[in-house]
């Protein structure tokens, strides 16, 4: 039937009501992005452990008493080189939820894309959202698409939190490689520097964390986990590089100014500093001279 | 194979027009007025949850009158055409054009092979960064399109409509004055007052954020036109 579709996408008829829009891009193009089918054997070159391509490292979400805060640093790296100092690995997925993703950057900030459009796409065709719990199982779906990728190295990790409306709580997911997803009931953190971020995530948390305190509790972690992973970039005041932060509350996603992030930093080096070291002790905690060639 | 009497194309045309003017002339109207901070759409419609407007993009909005099941049908291919667009290319690369020449071209196609035609008016609408930035473009059943400034308005006594708001428009008009302006044309046209539940309503906001659709809510609706 030559239909109604002259003008309009492929697609556009059959797929009838389908709300999804990964399904549309599917069924449009041959292999579109995000939705990689690699072959791992055969024509498709094997990588040896991590190929040489930017991997994005620690991101972290803590929930505290009005939301989540969830924060990344800003480096990417390539091997054994940094790959970029300034890389944004928090988004905003819709009004009331955010991602944050840790893991092979090209790959993630494409499903990252795929993902905002899913959901904005629901919201036109339904005329209404769609729940926290169906966001987090269709960015699931999309990380076990990424299976065949992340078995050739190309691994991607996501966080993502929202507001969940319905029960008028924050709620934060973390996933694996297979697709799997788990929420979790106070913290997380992804990524190279994720153990020790969420060592310190573990000490600071407490059930009724204010706001402040949960932006404080973050950016400790992400400098922990800076001082014991190279992959994970910390604070460098001198070119005003901080980590990205942003609250996710009943007014939706915020973004913490750079102001904010920096005077909590300031505060968490104020405290070690002055605190007396101890002869011979760790110094895994050591102020920053500004700029890292100095240290 | 059966016979078919040889229908002269004029006839099959002028049949098929009445045919979708009909169907469009049994449906309510819908209004769109170019105001101070954007594009106002309004139309009278007792149905919450059936909308006669929506989004299309960030900048574009739909409106349709006619077959609900019709029009409906047009505006989700719209979302994907855009959406799909906009992934693929950039953002700012979706334009009211390229969506309003797809419903010419859907329409044309459905009213010269089909059955029957699409017995639906579309209006699709762009707002830009400055009033003069503005784009209207109104679509009929057989795909024919016209750019509009000012004021549109579509549907079974559009006319008439178009009449009353050509008297009263002016450039610049506020969001509340706009408001009242197509409130006023419709009770005029329908003959007695239109309830504020009874309207839909919604704005493409120039000064928004990246979406700039947004539903005015009954309350609001209420406030300003009792006002």
């Amino acid at each position: 039937m030559t239909g109604p579709t002259a003008g309009f996408p492929d697609p556009a008829y059959p797929l009838g009501a389908n709300p999804s829009f990964a399904d549309l891009l599917r069924a449009s193009t041959p292999e579109p992005a995000g939705t990689v089918t690699g072959s791992p054997s055969g024509t498709a070159p094997a990588f040896a452990g991590r190929a040489e391509v930017p991997y994005g490292t620690t991101v972290l979400a803590i929930k505290f008493a009005a939301g989540v805060v969830m924060a990344g640093d800003r480096r990417a790296v390539e091997g054994f080189s940094i790959a970029d100092e300034r890389i944004e690995k928090v988004f905003p997925a819709d009004a009331s939820s955010a991602v944050a993703i840790a893991g092979a950057a090209g790959q993630a900030t494409e499903i990252v894309r795929l993902f905002q459009t899913e959901l904005e796409h629901y919201e036109k065709v339904e005329g209404d959202r769609l729940s926290l719990e169906g966001k987090a199982n269709r960015l699931a779906q999309m990380i076990r698409q990424n299976f065949p990728m992340a078995l050739q190295g190309l691994v991607v990790l996501p966080l993502f939190a929202g507001f969940d409306e319905r029960r008028s709580e924050g709620r934060l997911f973390r996933y694996d490689v297979t697709g799997g997803r788990w929420e979790e009931a106070d913290f997380h953190a992804a990524g190279s520097g994720a153990t020790h971020a969420r060592a310190t995530l573990k000490k600071r948390w407490r059930a009724d964390l204010d706001r402040d305190a949960a932006i404080r509790a973050a950016v400790e972690a992400l400098y922990d986990a800076s001082q014991e992973d190279v992959a994970t970039g910390g604070p460098i005041p001198l070119r005003g590089i901080y980590p990205t932060v942003k609250a996710i509350t009943t007014e939706g996603v915020t973004p913490i100014p750079d102001e904010d992030v920096k005077a909590a930093f300031e505060a968490i080096v104020g405290e070690t500093h002055e605190a007396p070291r101890r002869p011979g002790g760790s110094q895994a905690r050591e102020k920053p001279s500004g700029n890292e060639d100095e240290s | 194979m059966s016979f078919q009497p040889y229908v002269p194309p004029e006839q099959l045309i002028k049949d098929r027009s009445e045919y979708a003017r009909k169907g469009i002339a049994k449906g309510r109207s819908v209004v769109a007025v170019d105001y101070a901070d954007g594009l106002l759409f309004l139309a009278e419609n007792p149905s919450a949850t059936l909308h006669k407007i929506s989004e299309i993009y960030d900048k574009i909005a739909f409106a349709g009158v006619g077959r609900y099941s019709e029009f409906e049908d047009l505006r989700i291919a719209g979302v994907r055409l855009a959406d799909l667009r906009g992934y693929s290319y950039g953002r700012e690369d979706v334009t009211a054009k390229t969506v309003a020449n797809a419903y010419a071209q859907a329409l044309n196609n459905i009213f010269t092979t089909q059955m029957k035609p699409y017995e639906v008016e579309i209006l699709v609408g762009q707002v830009g960064d400055s009033p003069a930035g503005n784009e209207l473009f109104h679509i009929l059943y057989d795909g024919s399109v016209t750019d509009e400034k000012g004021y549109v308005a579509m549907g079974g006594r559009s006319e008439e409509l178009a009449g009353h708001l050509r008297d009263d428009y002016k450039e610049g008009l506020s969001l509340e004055e706009s408001v009242r302006l197509a409130t006023t044309a419709l009770s005029k046209v329908e003959e007695n007052s239109v309830e504020a539940e009874n309207l839909e309503a919604a704005v493409l906001d120039r000064s928004r954020g990246r979406r700039k659709f947004r539903r005015l809510n009954d309350q609001e609706l209420a406030r300003i036109v009792q006002a």
